[in-house]
């Protein structure tokens, strides 16, 4: 193993890794956005916007991320879109983790008790008033585990832009076997930056976790 | 437009699913102050039959009355749920499960309702709360959460959630069917003690013994009707219908 050559190239490594982060940071609040959006859709009243919620969830959970992404990227400017490679692997990766946070945000909220609901419509809340004081705090509570899982898949499926010459940490681990034919020495070096910001992203979800319950 | 004279007043009561058929054309009156058990064997309609009195499970059929408001009238949607909203908060409702809110204490499980509906402001609420936890004897635990409370402490704080919002009738479905048999005795000596303010209560029990000494009025359902209603001393101790007899029989025999 080169260590040598890992020691001179990890700085370009760890520019990666920042472009990784700033990825994953806008994939997830996009993702977010999308997921709570997609939830009141699914849960609606109205049964159109419930067809919409059920369309999106199972075309973007049904379809690669990595075909979304090329749609989004080579297809785009064909229909007027034009992005750049950042920007298109945010939206498409965003709008992709939003399908499945969908799903997370949806299961937490239908896994309250309707009892609690009930108890609240008959003090007076209207539909509104219950679902933000009564049943979205304790669906919140329930989320952060399983929205952290999404968001661990997220951050590895940052790794895809590469496809679309995004300069992130896959992408220079190719570029620099190019330059080097070591890939062993460069994947690895990749695969080391992405447990460690995994791994932290991970405590912070476990920590929010504990600080979330009720005592 | 108010033809009723009576306090509560459900008039024709029917509620299916689908072919199932909950509620047969139910008549029922309560007055100002009266205190009304609903018994009867399971899946009889006694829950469905209380549930629509603050319109939880809406009529199929029939009408509603509370203090000269029609509850369940034809509304377009949003009017509908402003007009609904505002006749619960007359409505106090205890559940045989608590439904008590996980996520806050004794103290903001009775302060939310007010401070959010009735604008009460935090020193306000504060006073009310502590007011209505003292009624129920739990003063002592008002900044506790619920998970650290028993089961009797629990619905005790949830009747002094429902009356922090001076409800002018109170609905208790099966308040004490949950309970360790130990701990239903706090809870029915609140209810008692809500009888003495002469609280309007229409209380679907189990217990007869507690239905005849509280109630004034007694309603046996079976299978969506009222087979029989009258004082305690008469349904209790000389039902005339033989499926009252019946079901007193199985239900005195089973609890002794
Ligand atoms: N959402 C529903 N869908 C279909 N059937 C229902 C529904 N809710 C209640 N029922 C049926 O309505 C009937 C009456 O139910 P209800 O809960 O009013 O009975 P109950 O007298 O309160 O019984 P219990 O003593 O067991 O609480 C039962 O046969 C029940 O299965
Ligand atoms: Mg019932």
């Amino acid at each position: 193993m080169d260590i040598d050559l890992m020691m001179r190239v990890y700085p370009f490594f760890l520019t990666a890794a920042w472009t990784t982060i700033q990825l994953s940071v806008l994939t997830a609040l996009l993702g977010l956005s999308m997921g709570a959006l997609g939830a009141s859709a699914r849960l609606s009243r109205f049964a159109l916007l419930r067809f919409v919620g059920a369309a999106y969830v199972s075309l973007f959970r049904g379809t690669p991320a990595l075909i979304q992404l090329f749609i989004l990227y080579f297809g785009g400017p064909q229909i007027g879109i034009q992005l750049d490679a950042f920007e298109a692997g945010v939206i498409g990766l965003g709008i992709n983790a939003g399908a499945y946070m969908t799903e997370t945000i949806r299961g937490a909220i239908i896994s309250i008790d309707k009892g609690q609901r009930e108890a609240a419509r008959t003090l007076g809340l209207s539909q509104w008033q219950a679902t933000y004081k009564i049943v979205l705090p304790q669906a919140a509570r329930l989320m952060v585990r399983p929205l952290g899982v999404n968001l661990n898949m997220l951050i590895k499926a940052t790794a895809l832009v590469a496809a679309i010459s995004v300069v992130e940490l896959t992408y220079t681990a190719q570029r620099y076997i190019g330059s080097t034919y070591k890939p062993f020495e460069m994947f690895l070096l990749a695969g080391v930056l992405y447990m460690i910001i995994i791994y932290a992203t991970g405590r912070a979800v476990a920590w929010l976790d504990r600080r979330v319950q009720i005592t | 437009m108010s033809d009723q004279d009576h306090f509560v007043e459900i008039r024709y009561a029917q509620k299916s699913y689908g072919s199932l058929e909950v509620l047969k054309d139910i008549s029922l009156n309560v007055e100002r102050g009266q205190i009304v058990a609903i018994i009867g064997p399971s899946g009889s309609g006694k829950s469905t039959l209380l549930r629509a009195i603050n319109d939880l499970d809406p009529l199929t059929g029939g009408e509603v009355w509370l203090d000269g408001v029609q509850v369940n009238k034809s509304l377009p949607h949003r009017q509908y749920e402003k007009h609904i909203n505002e006749m619960r908060q007359h409505v106090g409702m205890v559940f045989q499960h608590f439904n008590l809110f996980p996520h806050m204490t004794a103290r903001e499980n009775v302060t939310m309702a007010p401070m959010l509906l009735k604008r009460l402001s935090k020193a306000e609420a504060d006073k009310l709360a502590e007011e209505q936890l003292d009624k129920v004897g739990m003063l002592d635990r008002i900044d506790y959460y619920p998970s650290r409370l028993s089961g009797g402490q629990k619905q005790r704080v949830a009747i002094a959630r429902a009356l922090a919002m001076e409800p002018k009738l109170m609905l208790f479905d099966e308040a004490t069917s949950a309970l360790d048999p130990e701990l239903v005795d706090e809870v029915n000596l609140v209810m008692k003690k809500l009888a003495e303010e002469h609280m309007t209560m229409i209380i679907v029990t189990h217990e007869m013994d507690f239905a005849a000494s509280v109630c004034d009025r007694v309603l046996f359902m079976d299978q969506g009707v009222v087979v029989e209603e009258g004082p305690p001393s008469v349904v209790f101790k000389n039902p005339t219908k033989e499926r009252t007899r019946e079901f007193l029989r199985k239900h005195l025999a089973g609890a002794a």
